[in-house]
């Protein structure tokens, strides 16, 4: 079986697996990281966002081996140690989630919108750009604020390290 | 999904070997399309060659009066570059309009011309832009590359490696998105360079991306909304009838999209 060595976050993880292999796979089953989660496993909902050498993708829709040698951040890698990531932070304080599977995507999707498009996001730019992740409990109001607030507390974040 | 072979080539030429070598196995680009498809069994190859190690392949640079886009150059950077927005702003926007954030990120402009999509975005873009499609093997215009719903004039093992896109027309796409998968229940490229106008659509033909000629005659005499207005749309009988729309809905949004396409490319 062929090996596939990559930086999770933060550290050098490597396994052998198959071809046939997706990245979900990989991170839930062969390191154990079951934040990152499967909803639809045909790259519609969202759940399995990760980011691959800075970007979100749909970990069901990559083949663990196309990774060689790629650093991944999952859900379980943005915090800081105990203390929440500000986007965590901020679907926890404005409730952006009920049942929280798709939680861990909403929070991927929602660093790397900030990532790509800065701090100050307006709710309409939210909605749109939120088209790559799917709830099915809360009609995405909590979510949207909860991006708006994470978003403002990650540029505090930026400007406090300055 | 089912057991194959996996291969990822360090260059062109490892690629070029292993196509030649491995009879029934398909090409990985951006895998958007082709791991879905192979998670329903829709295909099965034996083999994957996937050409993300291949870094000649990516990119996009403006050489003299052409942009040159690598065929693994995805959605994302062809949506966001500089030199794609400053030289041909549409084409920036109907990158963007693919999928979605994260389908972006790994999609890309070979696969998706490769794979030809009945309901696709880039194919309408580049037919109406006259584009040119660059392979291991040989260049061929647009117009002879997409052949018909999902085929294209690409023999076995030939390997896009890039499409050069003339700058300098008056372009742009327009589409009415599928909310759920948002592909194009119907789209239309409008090109202009020139006295030669194209008018391409995808979605709605039933062998996939057509011009619509009777527009292409209208607005080459006088590039305009208006131009449209006596013109018959495409007969239903030659469209697309799903659940999702009926081919009488299509051919009505031809003309629609047509004429959004029309104005945005006029626009300042």
């Amino acid at each position: 079986m062929p090996k596939v060595s990559m930086t999770v976050n933060g550290k050098r993880v490597s396994a052998d697996v198959e071809g046939r292999t997706l990245l979900v796979q990989f991170l839930r089953e062969h390191q154990r990281l079951t934040g990152t989660h499967v909803g639809c496993d045909t790259s519609q909902c969202g759940a399995c966002v990760v980011h691959v050498d800075g970007k979100a993708i749909k970990a069901c829709t990559t083949l663990a081996l196309s990774c060689e040698g790629a650093n991944v951040i999952t859900i379980e890698g943005v915090a800081n140690g105990t203390e929440l990531h500000p986007m965590q932070a901020a679907f926890r304080t404005h409730h952006g989630l009920q049942c929280g599977f798709c939680t861990p995507g909403m929070i991927m999707a929602a660093i790397d919108m900030v990532n790509r498009l800065g701090t100050d996001l307006s709710e309409e730019t939210i909605r749109h750009e939120l088209e790559g992740n799917i709830c099915r409990c809360t009609g995405y109001h909590n979510i949207v604020k909860a991006i708006q607030a994470g978003a403002a507390a990650m540029g505090g974040m930026k400007v406090a390290a300055e | 999904m089912y057991a194959f072979d996996f291969h990822r080539p360090a260059t062109l030429r490892q690629a070029n070997s292993l196509v030649g070598k491995l009879g029934d196995a398909k090409i990985l680009a951006g895998g958007q399309t082709l791991l879905p498809t192979m998670k329903q069994r829709l295909a099965s190859p034996s083999a994957v060659i996937d050409l993300s190690g291949v870094p000649e392949l990516a990119g996009i640079e403006q050489k003299g009066r052409n942009l040159v886009i690598g065929a693994m150059t995805s959605h994302a950077e062809v949506a966001t570059s500089a030199l794609v927005t400053a030289a041909l702003p549409g084409l920036a926007a109907l990158a963007g309009g693919i999928g979605d954030p994260h389908v972006r990120h790994k999609g890309t402009i070979g696969g998706s011309i490769a794979n030809n999509d009945p309901a696709a975005d880039y194919p309408a873009g580049l037919l109406a832009l006259g584009a040119t499609i660059v392979t291991n093997r040989r260049k061929m215009p647009a117009a002879e590359f997409f052949t018909g719903m999902f085929s294209t004039a690409l023999d076995e093992g030939e390997i896009i490696t890039k499409v050069i896109v003339p700058i300098g027309a008056k372009f742009a796409y327009a589409k009415f998105r599928n909310p759920a998968s948002r592909y194009a229940m119907v789209g239309v490229a409008v090109g202009k360079k020139g006295s030669s106008v194209v008018v391409a659509v995808t979605g709605a033909g039933s062998d996939g991306v057509f011009r619509w000629t009777e527009a292409e005659a209208a607005l080459g005499k006088r590039f305009n909304a208006k131009s449209l207005d006596g013109i018959t749309n495409p007969a239903a009988k030659d469209l697309n009838s799903d659940i999702h729309a009926s081919a009488e809905y299509r051919s009505h949004l031809i003309g629609v999209m047509a004429r959004r396409a029309v104005t945005g490319a006029t626009a300042k």
